[in-house]
């Protein structure tokens, strides 16, 4: 099936990513807002930690699209994809 | 306790829904005929199925009721990962995916028509049939009531808004689709709740601050309702050490009980016959995919107590040290247990974050009921429809059929969700639930995939009996202080229990054991009906064992299911 999953799991996750580091800068002077989460910008941190986590995957979809599968059973994938 | 979804947050949830229903529609046009859309067409690589083999599972039941477990019991709840889960998802990879797998059977019930008789398959496939609409609408039934609770959405919307996005994806893509999400799913869960775990930790301290403050729940009595009894200090934080006997922890049980009724019982006959995970497992492009899509699932699955059991036992430390002002309580004073994850959502993140959070809570409903639907509709359409209804149709008309079915179990699961309102720990009732249908089926199993001599009539009739067998223990059992009826008892109250839970595994235990009993009298006293020559493939001692596949040793299964158990004895070890 020539559908790489990798891609919109990239797609979707460097979205959200991109939209809370944007909310979170916007927010960063409101302590009221943050002050539920332990005074942190939970948004910021964990938003650069999605828009990496998506660029990943999103470059792992691309790199297995220009090169076409070599191998069938996609086991270079497989060994980093073990969470 | 109103949650306030700011405008960014209701974009992340629509974005989530969008991807959803998108990756249905960019699958539609790979559904050419039945196996495409029931069994993916055998094609999906192993780190897809294994992730897909894990969500299905990550249901409601997972993340509102293990963290509610978490904080109503403690560590404990992590038997049900590291002996509940783990020891099974070897065993099926190893030891049963060879007969599932190279059977080409297309479902559990039909590899038992191969290996007994129709009748059997007929048994197993309706009463499977019955469990996935029911657990699909109680996965429905707890999301709707959570919203309502939370968001104050009405009751019925949300029934229909999400058994609509299930029935879309799926009827439009099929298992393929379902799986997919699934996987999606799963990064959505692992993404959304960890930095929840991280500031509920930081919250109570860290792991000292989480054990001394775990310490007061156990020993004191200050709040409420939470707990009516005193226990040892480290009952909540130790696993193993206060299982000697049933009243010193509040599970209700003791190791024998935990070990055999969960450990073996209810975890065997749940991971290694379960339609729902098998079917991931089978959509594997091979048969090392195949085995290795337990154990893929197994990794995380080992480290999830630490996302979903460890919120649950911050939060009644936290409401134990708030003087029981954390958690929201009943009328009694009694936390509302499956309210934990929802309401540290809402106590920690704040508008943005709990977008996040709250699209995860609602992606592992969803996950939940997708795969009740797509193994109801595949066993519907191949093992009760073509089998006695209409066999002999075109492969289009029984994909057809699949999508046809698809609308009809979703629609029984809306009708089923209205059940689900008796109990109040939904973990408690799933238990229940497959300690009648499921706990006899994998001795079934057993003695059908290793000891050819057992016949058709064999493991009918050990099933019936051990349906029987539970059914009757259940009408026999009480558990201290639950009403009589649903929840046992309804013929005597013979057998007094602590907890519901204990009450389960040993019901379990009884099914279990009168259906493996009944099956080798039986057996021994009919005549084979099955040759050694049609049990080629279908018994443990006439198969020839699978090929090594030359893969490099971190994809074999037995040495990727030893690595396994060896890291899960350390936990325990750990946690002891």
């Amino acid at each position: 099936m020539n559908f790489d999953l990798r891609l919109p799991i990239g797609m979707l996750f460097s979205f959200y990513g991109i939209l809370l580091v944007g909310y979170g800068l916007i927010t960063k002077d409101s302590t009221q807002l943050y002050e539920r989460s332990l005074g942190m910008n939970i948004n910021l941190g964990w938003g650069l930690v999605l828009l990496i986590f998506g660029a990943f995957m999103l470059g792992m979809g691309l790199r297995g699209r220009s090169s076409p599968p070599q191998n069938k059973n996609e086991s270079s994938a497989e060994s980093k994809m073990a969470p | 306790m109103h949650i306030q979804l700011g405008g960014i947050d209701y974009l992340i949830l629509i974005v989530y829904f969008s991807f959803v229903i998108g990756i249905g529609w960019m699958l539609k046009r790979y559904m050419k005929g039945s196996t495409d859309f029931f069994l993916s067409g055998r094609s999906i690589p192993a780190w897809v199925t294994g992730l897909a083999f894990l969500s299905a599972n990550l249901g409601a039941q997972e993340v509102i009721g293990m963290a509610a477990s978490g904080a109503k019991y403690g560590i404990m709840t992590s038997h049900f990962y590291w002996v509940g889960a783990i020891p099974a998802m070897v065993f099926l990879a190893i030891f049963m995916m060879p007969f599932y797998y190279g059977s080409k059977a297309r479902s559990v019930p039909e590899y038992l028509k191969m290996r007994f008789d129709e009748k059997t398959r007929g048994l197993n496939a309706i009463s499977f049939a019955v469990m996935t609409v029911f657990s699909s609408g109680i996965s429905m039934h707890a999301l709707a009531k959570l919203l309502e609770t939370l968001i104050g959405w009405p009751y019925w919307g949300c029934i229909f808004v999400s058994a609509f996005i299930v029935l879309v994806y799926i009827f439009l893509g099929g298992l393929t689709s379902a799986i997919y999400n699934e996987v999606l799913q799963f990064f959505m869960i692992v993404l959304g709740f960890a930095p929840l775990v991280f500031l509920a930790l930081k919250n109570v301290g860290w792991w000292s601050g989480l054990k001394d403050k775990l310490a007061l729940v156990a020993t004191s009595q200050v709040v409420p309702g939470t707990v009516d009894q005193h226990y040892a200090a480290g009952t909540w934080s130790e696993s193993w050490a206060h299982m000697g006997s049933y009243n010193q922890n509040p599970m209700g049980a003791d190791w024998f009980t935990m070990v055999f009724g969960l450990g073996f019982v209810l975890s065997f006959g749940y991971w290694c016959t379960d339609f729902l995970v098998v079917q991931r497992a089978m959509a594997a492009n091979s048969m090392s995919a195949a085995r290795r899509t337990p154990l893929i699932a197994a990794v995380p699955k080992m480290l999830f107590p630490a996302l979903v059991i460890l919120p649950g036992m911050a939060a009644i430390a936290l409401h134990q040290s708030s003087g029981g002002h954390f958690l929201p309580v009943g009328k009694d004073g009694t936390p509302d247990y499956n309210l934990t994850i929802p309401f540290m959502l809402k106590q920690y993140f704040p508008t943005g974050m709990i977008g996040i959070g709250f699209t995860a809570l609602m992606a592992s409903f969803m996950s939940g009921m997708a795969g009740n639907v797509t193994a109801f509709n595949t066993v519907w359409t191949y093992d009760i429809y073509q089998s006695y209804i209409a066999p002999g149709r075109s492969d289009g008309h029984y994909l057809w059929m699949g999508r046809m079915a698809t609308v009809f179990g979703i629609l029984v699961s809306i009708g089923a969700a209205y059940l689900a309102s008796k109990f109040n720990n939904i973990m408690d009732m799933l238990q229940l639930v497959f300690g009648f249908v499921n706990a006899p089926l994998f001795a079934t199993f057993l003695l059908g995939m290793f000891w050819r001599r057992t016949t058709g009539h064999g493991a009918f009739f050990g099933l019936l009996g051990g349906t029987l067998g539970a059914a009757i223990f259940h009408g026999l059992a009480h558990t201290n202080g639950a009403e009589v009826g649903i929840k046992g008892a309804w013929i005597a109250q013979q057998f007094q229990f602590n907890s519901e839970m204990a009450q389960n595994f040993t019901m379990a235990i009884v099914a279990w054991t009168s259906c493996f009993l009944l099956t080798i009298v039986v057996s021994l006293a009919t005549a084979r009906n099955k040759t050694d020559q049609e049990l080629t493939g279908l018994v443990y001692s006439l198969t020839p064992k699978p090929k090594s596949e030359n893969e490099p040793w971190y994809q074999q299964p037995v040495t990727l299911g030893i690595i396994i158990l060896a890291l899960t004895i350390v936990l325990n070890i750990i946690f002891w």
